[in-house]
């Protein structure tokens, strides 16, 4: 390890964390701005727990996040199993293409191909159709992470199970299942994640007043910069940094699989 | 398996949850007579009022913004309860079309004495059958004298000025911007003919590098900070940042603009028509009126009120222009979808032409 | 079983994938008034679309080779680290912070009186307009796409066999021919999984052109935003939709990596 590669490190580490703290520094500025600090306050810690609509937000936001996530990974888990099931090698790779058709598909061609489909579909923009559009993109992700975990697990406790007389149902619910939960919960954080951090496609099918955080941000960013914008940004990293040191240290085995998109 | 079923039924229900809990938070009861659902703009009141209309008239009233007509009309056509909102005169037009505006009983209304005639029965609500005004402004330029020494902006031709390269906030809105290249080639802001609004758009394309970026709001904080030396903004923007950055000036260039009015309206979705009026009475009254102007800075275009203004603000023409001035001053009219989505258009074409 | 198993799954690619799609597709063909016709196709092709359209790939360009460039030396620089899970969660973790916080932080640190402008002055520079600029655009980008590029390439420079690289050496290569003729190609997996994952977002980033950039970078995907959202004209805004899926497409299939094809 020399000296170039850690101050590079070091380097990019300040880099990526800079505007980070940057927001989270000025979140104190009695001044009202991010340029100049006159003095430390809280009040607009305050005054987000007191912006009713603000509030309102949140909680959609993770309502969304929450339901879309327990839906898709139910159909999700559902889709690994049936995948898994299949046979015939070509059926499988054009049903797995078709999978992830949802998850190299750029934001914007999701939310405008949805919107024209609640648009003929007759459902109203607002709470369920952004429900339904994190549905649509998480499931693809549930699958992928739930079909590893199928392909690890030990084929002859499921030929066992059978061999003992075993129904489908019983080997599915007693065997499968339960080898593979690791699998689900991560499929299902994956599609948590992913919920919580979407932006387009949620701008495009939300409608009637029905706002999630990171839209609700899209539009008081542009009226220039609110510190109340500083404060939750704060407290969501200091969520995450808390949620990561936990992480590390219960799993503390190697990750393989990040984020990706 | 009971994993599973915890795992997925707990993230149901708390999320149910959520989402009834909001609806909670933002309960309103369609039922009350004795209440006002007044729908307006952000920060285009005084709240002092409010509770003085509740102490005159026992009406409690609930009060909501909105930040667009757009986003009010989805509302009102979703048959939302509100007894008053403010739409500005291009979508009392379409609103009028649409059905979606109960007629206002003048009768009910005396203090329409107070209203300067000249913002009366104007082509978008002829007789005002279904509107009055409530404020009124331009769109102009405003500029940052000590940055931009020596440049007079009192005409369009200003904007095209070379010491201004990559310093012209523009509006992102079609009517606007391609509205000020229109008059400023000396056509109407209404035009539909293909060739003028083409000529319109190559004016426009000229102006490339001289523009910093099409935004809305973020006009605001941007001259504020003093970040860009001129803007085309509505006046009432223009006084908001003035109010903060003393250094700057607004004015209407002499080919002529737009003239636009907020208004006074009741929704088809109204139930207390009865309160209604009577709230839009009581905000026509002249000391009402007065102090309103002075809370939410923008031009009233009631004259009793006007008359009482200070002298310093009465004699600001760039916010109260002169019968000359008001010649120049254009209304837009609802063009209807075909030549909306050509405006449109023309702007996006514009916006993929810079850099 | 399977069949019961299958029926939610088949109807969501039915319902979410494939009915979207054809959909847009169909649209593309219709004017406002629902007409068929093949105008918007005209259109796309007319100058303005397709200066705009250039201009969008040659973002997307500079913002992935940039990306790559500072990514692949992070990515090796953390496979020598002792600790290299922990410094990858490091660099992970700023993808946990909402897109759209990090670029408004990118509003204030580029700002006129903002932070870069500041430093700019204390040491006797004068201040320069770096918000709604192409350089803001790219560097919010870069920004935002590095940690996607360091995840692949690191997994795939991690995943190379040790005995390679001490071979290398022991036929006597030097680092950089060890770097270059055995860790870059056997890493070329990753790079290209890497690319995939910016290049495609790249040619979208909406948000960015109106908060960054002042609508003056005008991608595709700021166009599709304009025309469903603001012009409401979805015929035109499902063209360039379709004209961006083929370029996905291309894209994909270029950067086609080897456990994608089995």
């Amino acid at each position: 390890m020399n000296t170039l590669s850690k101050s590079f490190l070091t380097l990019m580490i300040i880099f990526l964390y800079f505007p980070i703290l940057y927001l989270a520094f000025y979140s104190f500025n009695a001044g009202g701005t991010m340029s100049n600090f006159d003095g430390f306050t809280l009040d607009y810690y305050k005054s987000v727990i007191e912006n009713k609509a603000l509030m309102t937000v949140l909680m959609n936001t993770i309502a969304v996040a929450l339901i879309s996530s327990g839906i898709s990974t139910v159909i999700g888990l559902f889709g690994a199993l049936f995948l898994y099931f299949i046979r015939q090698r070509y059926v499988k790779n054009t049903l797995l293409t078709l999978n992830n058709v949802l998850i190299v598909s750029p934001d914007v061609i999701i939310g405008a191909s949805l919107l024209i489909l609640f648009s003929l579909f007759g459902i109203t923009l607002g709470s369920v159709s952004v429900i339904l559009a994190h549905v649509a993109f998480s499931v693809p992700i549930v699958v992928l992470m739930i079909l590893p975990s199928l392909y690890q697990q030990n084929n002859n406790l499921v030929l066992a199970a059978q061999d003992l007389g075993a129904s489908a149902w019983d080997v599915l619910t007693k065997v499968l299942i339960p080898n593979i939960k690791p699998g689900i919960f991560a499929g299902f954080l994956m599609a948590l994640t992913y919920s919580l951090d979407d932006f387009a496609v949620t701008f495009f099918v939300t409608g009637n007043g029905f706002s999630t955080l990171s839209v609700e941000i899209y539009a008081m960013a542009r009226r220039g910069i609110t510190l109340e914008i500083n404060a939750i940004s704060t407290v969501i990293f200091v969520v995450v940094l808390i949620i990561a040191i936990i992480y590390y240290f219960v799993s503390d085995k190697n990750i393989k699989r990040g984020k990706t998109t | 398996m009971r994993f599973l079923i915890s795992l997925i039924a707990t993230s149901l229900v708390v999320g149910g949850l959520f989402l009834f809990g909001t609806k909670l938070l933002n309960h309103s009861s369609n039922a009350e007579k004795d209440v006002l659902y007044v729908y307006n703009w952000g920060e285009y009141i005084d709240p002092e009022l409010i509770k003085q209309f509740t102490e005159e008239t026992g009406i409690r009233v609930v009060y909501e913004t909105y930040d667009s007509n757009e986003a009010m009309l989805v509302k009102i056509k979703q048959k939302q309860r509100y007894d008053v909102v403010f739409p500005s005169e291009y979508t009392v037009e379409k609103m009028k079309k649409e059905g979606l505006l109960i007629p206002i009983d003048h009768s009910k209304i005396p203090n329409i004495k107070n209203i300067d005639e000249s913002f009366l029965d104007l082509p978008f609500d002829p007789g005002n059958e279904y509107s009055l005004p409530y404020f009124f402004g331009t769109v102009g330029i405003l500029y940052n004298p000590e940055t931009t020494q020596g440049i007079d902006f009192s005409s369009w031709e200003s904007l095209y000025d070379e010491t201004l390269v990559n310093n012209v906030l523009l509006i992102d809105g079609a009517r606007e911007t391609i509205g000020f290249a229109l008059n400023s080639e000396g056509y109407s802001l209404n035009s539909i003919d293909k060739y003028e609004l083409k000529q319109a758009e190559r004016k426009l394309e000229s102006l490339s590098p001289n523009v910093r970026g099409i935004v809305g709001d973020e006009i605001s904080s941007m001259m504020r900070e003093n970040e860009a030396k001129a803007a085309v903004v509505w006046s009432g923007m223009a006084m908001d940042i003035m109010y903060e950055n003393e250094e700057l000036q607004y004015v209407i260039p002499e080919e002529g603009t737009n003239l636009w009015f907020d208004t006074m309206a009741i929704p088809k979705s109204a139930k207390n028509i009865d309160g209604a009026h009577q709230f839009i009475n009581f905000l026509l009254e002249k000391d009402v009126a007065l102090q309103n102007t002075d809370w939410v800075g923008y031009a009233t275009p009631n004259k009793a009120a006007f008359e009482a203004l200070d002298e310093e603000v009465k004699s600001a023409k760039e916010f109260y222009p002169d019968k000359e001035t008001m010649a120049t001053l254009e209304v837009y009219r609802d063009l209807g979808p075909k030549w909306t989505e050509y405006y449109n258009e023309l702007l996006l074409e514009f916006k993929m032409s810079l850099d | 079983m399977k069949r019961v198993l299958a029926i939610p799954y088949l109807l969501w690619m039915v319902v979410f994938v494939i009915l979207p799609i054809s959909f847009m597709i169909y649209y593309s063909f219709n004017d406002m008034s629902g007409n068929l016709t093949l105008q918007n196709y005209a259109e796309f092709l007319s100058s303005n679309y397709l200066k705009m359209t250039l201009n969008s790939f040659w973002y997307a360009f500079l913002i992935t080779v940039i990306t790559l460039l500072i990514s692949y030396p992070l990515a090796l620089v953390i496979s020598r680290l002792k600790h290299k899970t922990f410094w990858l969660l490091i660099i992970i973790i700023p993808t946990w912070i909402n897109i759209l916080l990090k670029t408004y932080a990118f509003i204030g640190i580029l700002g006129i009186n903002g932070v870069v402008n500041t430093i700019f002055e204390t040491i006797g520079l004068t201040q320069i307009q770096l918000l709604f600029s192409d350089f803001a655009f790219i560097t919010v980008a870069v920004y935002i796409f590095i940690p996607f590029m360091v995840l692949p390439i690191f997994n795939s420079i991690n995943g190379i066999n040790k005995n390679l690289i001490s071979a290398s050496y022991d036929l006597g290569a030097s680092k950089w021919e060890t770097l270059t003729r055995v860790i870059f190609p056997l890493s070329l997996e990753g790079v290209k999984s890497g690319i995939q994952i910016t290049f495609i977002p790249a040619l979208s980033l909406f948000m960015l052109s109106r908060l960054v950039a002042g609508n003056k970078v005008v991608t595709l995907g700021t166009a599709i935003e304009q025309q469903f959202l603001i012009n409401e004209n979805w015929g035109m805004g499902s063209t360039v939709g379709v004209f961006l899926i083929l370029f996905m497409v291309f894209v994909m299939l270029a950067t086609r990596t080897k456990k994608e094809s089995v």
